[in-house]
């Protein structure tokens, strides 16, 4: 799988439920291709924006779409990495900011 | 300018964009890739980034004295001037 598969496929799924692509495609398809990378490396698609530990049980908050993207997105329009975005950040009537991270740092094990 | 450390993620589209940045800005300094990093090299690393940044989050910029933690176009320019 390439990409421009996994976005197609991720799109049908995701859309319906209100997550849309950031349509900043600079940011969208390198963040498609990390997460290939890290499914080739990790055996999952952890989020790549976060050290993930390795191992699925300890890592299954950030696996994309991760545990936090629902608060990101109703309280700053985008999750953390900025992959998932609301209507309203691809429109541009909210302001774009960057995403603190909402991760517990005891979570990072390794 | 060699006082500027940067720890990233080789995976992490803000940390590409903040390296992207400080290299337009002519800016030289370290980066640690920390995904790439095993065993204690990576627990050093995420002791030292702790110290800057208790979130452990990415990219952790690290100016002189100041730490930028994401990646801010302004805070990073106020950093490299010293403010």
């Amino acid at each position: 799988m390439d990409a421009k598969q996994l976005f197609e496929s991720l799109k049908k799924l995701q859309e319906p439920k209100g997550y849309h692509f950031n349509d900043d495609m600079d940011m969208t398809m390198p963040l498609l291709e990390s997460l290939l990378i890290n499914k080739e490396r990790l055996g999952y698609m952890a989020c790549p924006c976060r050290l993930a530990n390795g191992e699925i049980d300890a890592d299954r908050d950030i696996i994309c779409p991760c545990t936090y993207r629902e608060d990101d997105v109703k309280e700053f329009g985008a999750c953390y990495c900025a992959l998932y975005v609301s209507k309203e950040y691809n429109d541009g009537t909210i302001e774009k900011q960057v995403v603190p991270e909402r991760r517990p740092p005891e979570k990072i094990l390794f | 300018m060699n006082d500027v450390k940067v720890f990233a993620l080789s995976t992490c589209i803000h940390c590409r964009n903040a390296k992207k940045y400080l290299d337009e800005c002519g800016v030289k300094y370290e980066c640690v890739h920390v995904d790439e990093l095993t065993g204690d090299e990576r627990k050093q690393a995420v002791d030292e980034i702790k110290k800057h940044n208790p979130a452990v989050s990415f990219p952790t910029i690290v100016i002189k004295d100041k730490v930028v933690v994401g990646y801010h176009k302004d805070k990073i320019d106020a950093a490299l001037k010293g403010e």
